[in-house]
This record gives structure tokens, sequence and C-alpha cells, in this order.
């Protein structure tokens, strides 16, 4: 955290002032380690073990937080009679099809009992498209329609043997310390401390946050690490509260923005999820699909309907179903790395390319910049030429002699890009906080801003298609596109958009937030849990009202989603009588009137505690005055989860892809449900392979931004860290003939970098299963483009994915490294090859 | 050192040794050169608040234009979020906005070229939309294994995180009523 978002960092040390403990986990010792109370260097790739650890210690010992488990989340509810753990089937959940590689989850759910995904897979279909053999399941189950009115049935004194209680009981029972010790290198010394302390820490007094960012999210695992996480905070009432949470720090000053808002296939605004393909699929069945009916997602259609209108205005009516057919369907996985190889099978036409850098900052890079060659054309805007503008020309296939310009046939248009500065808008940060940015100048030259992009090439795009008869142009017909234009260049107002997104009445009035949205078509919002940021019609996400001026919650400084809410399910900081569990620990309650508090309460404002739901209830009414998770169809938080994942109900320690060592805990090595592309340049290393020996990991500097497109192009930057490096330990550099500032080669069977060497004590060898684990770090910042260039450590890694994110496994893998600096041209291949041979890996 | 404009008693080390300030850390060490310094930011004809483009911290920044150029970016000492701090990164932004590197003209590059070539930003985006329509007909799906999708698989988009709300929003819905459906971005990387 120090590294790479330093600033945030300053809360953790003013903590740190006020007595907190701060544990680093961490396979290399970092800022973070140098300042923390203790640093725990780990295997990349263990986690699960560590925090299932965790999990074992505090039911085993009895630590949990009793009165928070038993009224706030799932741990009473029986599960039905025919679900199987991994302690029953070595490593399988039950539903698992070895043919498909992928889960029916029908055997995880409740007894007796319904409930629907608040997020994750819902509206997918099954499909038999001719990848899915090879890839895995991909999220690609038929979500069934969700019911009301039962509850499932509990068991409060949590001795059911299916309650989840004891069902995570008996799953995390062989996730002990010495499992620690064998698996992630941490002695049970090491462990103890850890334990002790986040118990201590923890409770009616207390609470204890994790940190985490993409160590824990590029996995094949990645979705349930966090799951991990989640179900030890939960059990020790660390959720919804001051102090407490699993907090994801994001990389991109709008990475939340573009979630919410997604530019990702899979959803749409507001996290309702893209429609797939059924046969007879109208509004009505993607609703009974995309959500519960019990809690707030039982609003889905005014949010959805909002949302059409917002997209298709008067057009949309309840008699053509507010064009909800306008929307086109999904039949699978269509993420990033999908279309790579549909590029590079000739699928894709044409491909745009908006701040961002896959040639440098994908996995498998030479798949991406050959995928990038394969199409017809590429529109690239950015604010530098980076590699994957210049591929054509600079790639290192090209220095390789692999190809050359001439047999390029991609034709490339790059437009330079507007800077934050250059424009108005907001950018939504790692706290869901909207941030105004106002623009202090026009953009130099041809530069513009994707607003600018974006609407004017609609415009464009809409006059070619004006007088189309064909009733597949009539959603881009039909839509609204018709934005107040301001400035030399007619910028589109950005102000304009956001009230747009805000949403608003029958009357042309700016609402007042997402519980105003209706779903007779009588109001619009373009993203529902944005509703309230220009509530009055004032632009709430400007406001800047100084800090010391504010409460330490500082509600008006920029405007959070949901409703300006800056802790989440904030309910849960309160008992089930709405008394704060304490007094130091006070954040919002229920004063016997309403609730009220430091924060916007994530409840209902008049709905007492004592409030139960009657029979049939929908919606927040089908939400008791004592369940604080609102937008779970129970209203409780999933420890267990019956619902809407794909590789199991509960977290299992799966080795990744690439690893050193075997899966002790199961004969199933590595998740079962992960994505695989087992291709021409994409071949994956043998388990415990003594051909590619140590495990690697990447990750990036203080100095540097991800793909390098905004920081290795500045002087200032590269001064700072001008060469591309690897990090080994003095006993690795011993082993291998490393030297300190001199060269290394790093092979995998996907290809070689270089890179110079650190020798250093930051890396320590560990001891997993009696021998040593030797594990290489590597920053990923460097191409071929730039003030200051190098190689590109993604060109190292395969392309696997977590089957529920589809995200990549770019924290751990293997590989060789060697004295010395790489081949040039034809001999890299050369010396690849005869790596993949020794490792009897198949030619390509 | 001695100044001959000012006269031997303006030499620091004289007032040093003379005057009260003994440690030459006040204003013995002062001239007039000194106090007719002015911070460049004192020069700005505006400030605009803004927000750091860099991670999603979400740093405060004030931006100092003067003559219709950032002269320099700071730290806002009232965001409760990083009460005037910014970290390298950040510190650099400036000059991730006024670099000579950066590039402010179209270029286009034809098939099989081997250098860049330059082109009239109204002509490329005509260029652009012809090739939108275009990929969108020749990649289009009315149904796919007999169920309908009314999409076009013609057509792809990476890019978002760095960018603002409303351009992934504008983004979003324009691709989405022209049926394209593979538009991403880092979130899934």
């Amino acid at each position: 955290m120090a590294e790479c978002h330093p600033v945030g960092f300053q809360w953790v040390m003013e903590a740190k002032a006020r007595g907190a403990k701060v544990f680093h986990v961490d396979p290399r010792f970092t800022r973070t380690s140098a300042v923390a109370h203790r640093h725990l260097p780990i295997r990349a790739g263990s986690d699960i073990v560590l925090l299932g650890a965790l999990v074992n210690h505090v039911l085993s010992g009895g630590h949990d937080f009793r009165e928070y488990v038993l009224n706030y989340t799932n741990a009473a509810s029986i599960v039905g009679e025919d679900f199987r753990d991994t302690e029953d089937l070595d490593g399988l959940f039950s539903g698992y099809d070895a043919e498909k590689r992928e889960y029916d989850p029908t055997s995880w759910a409740y007894q007796n009992g319904d409930a629907q995904a608040a997020a994750g897979a819902r509206d997918e279909a099954k499909t038999d498209d001719d990848r899915s053999h090879e890839h895995g399941p991909g999220a690609t189950f038929e979500a069934t329609p969700s019911q009301t009115g039962h509850a499932p049935r509990r068991d409060e004194t949590l001795e059911h043997p299916r309650c989840v209680y004891q069902i995570l009981k008996r799953h995390f029972a062989r996730y002990t310390p010495e499992l620690v010790e064998e698996m992630c290198g941490i002695g049970p010394e090491r462990f103890a401390e850890l334990a002790d302390a986040i118990v201590a820490n923890s409770g009616r007094d207390r609470t204890t946050a994790f940190v985490y960012s993409v160590g824990w999210t590029q996995h094949t695992v990645g979705a349930q690490y966090i799951r991990t996480a989640a179900i030890l905070q939960l059990l020790l009432g660390n959720i919804g509260r001051p102090g407490g949470g699993i907090l994801a720090l994001r990389g991109h000053a709008s990475i939340q923005g573009s979630t919410d808002i997604p530019t990702l296939f899979n959803l749409l605004p507001g996290y309702l999820p893209m429609p797939y393909a059924h046969e007879h699929e109208d509004l009505d069945t993607y609703l009974e699909r995309a959500a519960g009916d019990t809690g707030f997602w039982g609003n889905k259609r005014a949010y959805m309907v909002s949302l059409l209108k917002a997209w298709w205005g008067d057009a949309a009516t309840a008699d053509n179903d507010f064009c909800f057919d306008y929307l086109p369907r999904l039949t699978g996985d269509h993420g990033t790395y999908h279309t790579v190889l549909d590029q590079i099978a000739g699928k894709v036409k044409g491909y745009f390319l908006m701040g961002e850098n896959p040639a440098v900052g994908s996995a498998g890079g030479r798949l991406q910049r050959q995928g990038l060659a394969a199409t017809e054309w590429l529109v690239v805007r950015d604010l530098n030429l980076i590699e994957s503008a210049e591929f054509w020309r600079n790639s290192p296939e090209i220095a390789a002699g692999e190809t050359s310009p001439e047999q390029i046939a991609t034709e490339v248009f790059f437009l330079p890009a507007a800077a934050h500065t250059e424009k108005d808008g907001t950018f939504t940060n790692t706290q869901r906080l909207l941030q105004w940015h106002h623009k202090a100048l026009d953009p130099p030259g041809d530069a513009r801003s994707d607003l600018w992009f974006i609407y004017h090439l609609g415009l464009r795009v809409r006059e070619r298609l004006a007088g189309s008869t064909d009733r597949n142009d009539r959603p881009i017909q039909e839509l609204t596109w018709d934005y107040p234009v301001e400035g030399p260049h007619d910028d589109p107002s950005a102000e304009a958009v956001l009230a747009e997104i805000n949403g608003y009445d029958g009357d042309g009035r700016p609402l007042s937030g997402f519980t105003a949205l209706k779903d007779d078509g009588s109001t619009s919002s373009g993203c529902w849990i944005y509703s309230g940021c220009y509530t009055g019609g004032v632009n709430q996400t400007a406001r800047r009202r100084p800090g010391p001026e504010q409460s330490w919650v500082a509600p008006e400084w920029g405007w959070a989603w949901p409703a300006n809410r800056r802790i989440l399910y904030n309910r849960a900081s309160a008992d089930p009588e709405g008394r704060p569990w304490s007094e130091r620990k006070a954040y919002v309650w229920w004063d016997g009137e309403q609730w009220t508090g430091h924060d916007v309460p994530d409840f209902e404002k008049t709905k007492p505690p004592s409030y139960e739901p009657p029979e049939g209830a929908t919606a927040q009414d089908a939400i008791a005055g004592t369940d604080p998770f609102i937008m779970q169809t129970d209203g409780k938080a999933w420890l267990f989860v019956p619902k809407g994942l794909v590789d199991g109900p509960l977290p299992a320690h799966y080795e990744p892809q690439e690893s050193p060592v075997a899966n002790p805990l199961y004969a199933q090595q590595d998740n079962p449900a992960r994505q695989l592309y087992p291709r021409r340049g994409n071949r994956y290393h043998p388990a415990g392979s003594t051909v590619y020996p140590y495990a690697f990991t990447t990750y990036r500097l203080t100095e540097h931004h991800t793909a390098g497109g905004m920081s290795r192009f500045l002087p200032y930057l590269s001064e700072l860290q001008p060469e591309m490096f690897c990090e080994v330990s003095p006993a690795l550099a011993a082993e291998r003939g490393l030297t300190n500032g001199g060269w290394a080669t790093i092979v995998t069977a996907r290809t070689a970098i270089e890179a110079r060497v650190l020798v250093t004590e930051r890396m320590s060898p560990l001891r997993i299963q009696g021998r040593t684990v030797h594990q290489v770090g590597l920053p990923y910042h460097w191409g071929t483009s730039g003030v200051v260039r190098g190689d590109s450590a993604n060109d190292l890694l395969p392309i696997v994915l977590d089957a529920n994110t589809h995200i990549q496994e770019s924290k751990a893998a293997t590989c060789d490294i060697r004295p010395g600096r790489r081949p040039q041209g034809a001999a890299l291949g050369a010396l690849v090859r005869r790596y993949r041979r020794q490792a009897g890996i198949p030619e390509d | 050192m001695f100044n001959k404009r000012v006269g031997i008693e303006y030499w620091p080390v004289l007032r040093q040794l003379t005057g009260s300030d003994r440690l030459g850390r006040g204003k013995a060490a002062r001239s007039k050169d000194t106090d007719a310094l002015r911070a460049r930011t004192g020069q700005a004809d505006r400030v605009v608040e803004s927000v750091c483009p860099y991670c999603a911290v979400g740093c405060g920044q004030k931006v100092y234009v003067k003559d219709e150029k950032v002269i320099q970016i700071e730290g806002d000492p009232n965001s409760p979020i990083s009460r005037g701090r910014l970290c390298p990164k950040g510190s650099a932004s400036k000059q991730l906005v006024t670099s000579p590197g950066r590039q402010t003209k179209v270029l286009y590059r034809r098939p099989h070229g081997t250098d860049w070539e330059s082109l009239d930003l109204d002509e490329a985006m005509d260029m652009i939309a012809d090739r939108v329509v275009d990929a969108r007909r020749s990649g289009w799906e009315d149904t796919y294994e007999g169920k309908p999708v009314r999409r076009t698989m013609g057509i792809a988009s990476l890019g978002g995180a760095t960018l603002d709300n409303e351009e992934n929003y504008l983004i979003k819905k324009l691709w989405s009523a022209l049926g394209a459906i593979q538009i991403e971005n880092q979130a899934r990387i």
C-alpha cells in the first residue's frame, strides 16, 4: 500500500500512531513492510491457506462475535441434504461436471429456502459454444428464477450438522498452523502472533481492517481469496463498522467508476447484469433471473426501466417493454482475453483502445500484440505513443525477426487524448467517492476528451444510419444522443451527462436518489446507484468543503454512492436493537424514532429494529429491522454462498496453474473451474516442473503507473525508476550465479525476458513442504516505447483465468532464471523452445 | 558571496557575525533577491480544483494556470483524503500534461505502412465512423444457436479505468446501442 497508494497509506500511519498493529503479508519486503510491525513473507498463491487457518482459529477457539454472526450472517441457515464439501469429494464440491469442467450449483442451495445472488453469475445461460470445452465454464450456468416468501430454515443454536456454521467448521478444520507453515512458509509463532492480534482487535470495542489489491484478485482463485477474508471478517464482526471492512485499493483514477458504470461486457450500469441469450426472453423473464425479489434488488424493475428510459427516452414505452429488445445479448465469456483470442482468429475487425496499453499491461504480451496485428483497424486514444499504438514497428517480435511492418496489415489511427486538466468530469475513487475535476484549459492541438470523441463519433454514425429502415438500426436511431455542447471544439457538457446519470422525474426535475425511481417509465436514470449525485440540480460531486471544517466522516467532500454513504451496510455498526456495539465504535444507531449517526444510515430511515416482514413481502419490506445486508435476498451476509459463484460455495485452497509444489489438501491440484486456453503461444508449465523451478510474481513500483503510458513517457518518473529489474534473494543469486547490477534472463514456456538483477534480502527463500522455494519479483511497467525502455514481465505470463471474474493469474507462476542477457533475434525463440522440449511441453 | 552592487555590509557572513542572527538561518541569509522571489503559484491567472489522474486514492489537486498554460500542480490541503499530499506520480502530473513528448496531432498508419502519416482530425473521425458502420454490419449476428442476440462481434473496445464516469457512460451507451458487447476495461485485468 505504501508503494502503490502512498498518500492513502498516511491513514495507516495515523492508525499506527494511535496504537494500531500493522501486519504486512507479501512475498517481498516493501516500503509497507518497512513501517509495519511485522512483515510476513508468503508464497504467492497460498493466501487461502493462511486466511482459512485464521477462519479455523476463530471457529475452533470460539472467538467469533456470536451476536453479530447469529443475527447478521447466514451462519444459522441450513443447507440442503445433497450438498457435499471438498472434504467429502477430495477437492470438489457437489455438482461438478468433469467433462464440461463446470459446476451445477443446485445442491448448494438452502434447505426449504430460496436465495438469489446480489452479484456474480445471474442472467447467464448454458451455451454449447465451441469454446466452452476449452476454457471451462466462465460463469455460464442457468440462474433459476427467484422466489420470495420462503425464509431459509435456521438453527439458532448453530448445532445442526448442516447449518452453515457447522459446515464451515468442518470445511476449514484441516487449515491449521502446520499447513500454513508447510504451504505459505509462515511459521507457527508468526501465525499465532497474527491470529492473536486479529482476534484481540475484533469485537464490540475494536475492529480490524483488511486491505488488498490485485495481489488477491489476479489468481485463478481470486474471488475466493476475497471470500475467505469476508468469512473471517464476518465471523469477527468487522463488516459495516468503522475501522473494519475488506478494502480493495484500486489502481486507476476511475477504475471503480468504470465498474459501476461499466465498460465491462457482463454488466449494465449499477450492477444490473447484461442480458444473456434465451429463447423467449422479455423484460419480465430477464428481471426474474437478474436479481432476487426481496431486499433492495426487489426494485430491479425500477432500476432497469429507468436505465432504458435514459437510453431510449420517449421511444421506450410499456408497450414495447421499454426497448429491452434493443440490448444485445451475451452467450458466454466476452471478456478482454477472449476478445484477444478472437482477434487472433480473425473474428474482430475493429478495436478501440482508450487509455489502455494491453501490449504491455495484459498477460501474454505476445498474444496481445498478435491480436492487435490481426485486427483490420485499430483506434488508439492516449496521451503518448504507447506500445499498443506502435507495435507494428517496435514490438519484441519485430526485434526478433518474427514479423515486420510490411507484414502487418492493421490500419492504425492514433488520436491524442485530453488530460484530466483539460476536461470536466468525475472520477470515482477506491472508496466509491465521486469527485468532480474542473477543466482548467483547452486541450492542445488535435487532443480531445474521450467524451468529445465518443459523442461526435456517435453523431457521425447516426448520420450514416439515419435513413436506414433496417430494424437493427433502430436502437442507434432512437438513442437519446443530444447533449449541449460548449467551447471551441463543441465539447459535450459533462455536467449534462452527469445529470442524465443521476436521472429525472416525470417533470424533468433531477431525482433526489434511487429510492425515487419508478418502474412505470415515469423516471429515468443512467445508473441507479449514482442517482442523487445531482440532486436539486446541484453537482454534489463538486462539493469541496475543507476537511478540517467537517466531521471525520467528511460527508460534504464529493459524493459517495449510494446516497452519499461512506460505509456500506453500516446498520451492522449497531446491535440488533439498534444500539452502538460500544461507545468507542458508535457509527449509526436507532434513536427511538429513526436511524441517525455520523454517516448516512444504510437502512430505511424509519424502519425500527423491531420490524418483522409480513408473509409475502417483497423488496425492502421483506428485510427485517435487524438485517443489515439489504441487497441480499435474506438480508444476511453470506458465509456460505448458495448461489452466484461458479467455483464453489466456499473457498478451498487450490494451487496456481503454475506451481512449484503439489496441493497437499486434495487430489484436485488446481481450481477445477478455472478457464484454460492451451494453445500455440500459451503453453502451461506442469506443476513441480524442474525445468521452471522458481515461482515468480509481478508488481508495481511507486514511481510508475501500470503499463507505463502515464509514467514511462515522463522524464521525472523515468529518472526515478529507469530500468527493468528483477528482485532475487542472495541464496537464489548464489544458486544461479546472478550478480547484483548484472543481467538475468527469465524464461517461461511463452518467452524469455531480460532484467537487471537486484540481489536483496527483501526476497526471502521459503521452506515449503520441506524444501526451499525461491520467488523472483518482477515489476511489469516496461516496454519498447517511452523515455526508458525494457522487457515486459507480462510477456512471460500465460492466459489462465478466474472463472468468476475472467481475470488472469498474474500474481503466481513459475520460471527459470539464468545469468546474462537474453539471446537476440531467432536465438530467443530457440532458447524458449529448448526449455519447452526439456519440460515435455507440446511444441508450438 | 560579496555583492559589489550593495556593498560589503550586505555580505551574509558579516551580517551573521555582527547581527542578531548568529546561526545564519534567518535575516542574515536574506537578500533583496531573496525578498523579491515569488512562488510560481502566486503568479497564476487562475487556480482550478482537480483530482489526481493516477491511482484510485483520489488525491485533491490544485492546477495553476497562467497564459493558458499549466504552470504548476500541487496537492490540495483541503482534501480530507490527501490533506495536501501527492506521491511521486501525482507530483509529476504537471509533466504529464505539459511534457513536450506528449502527442497532440492525429497520426495514421496505413496497412503494411512503415511510418506514421499525418491526418486531419475531421477526416480521421469520418474514416473511423465509416469503419464502425462497416465492421458492425459484417460482424452482425441476429441469432446465436437459434437464440436471438442482435449484436455485432465486429467491434471491440478496451479502456475506461483512466477515463471519467461520464465518458464511460457514453461509451457503454453508444456501443450497446450499436450492438457491440466486447466492451472492457482495466477492471477485468
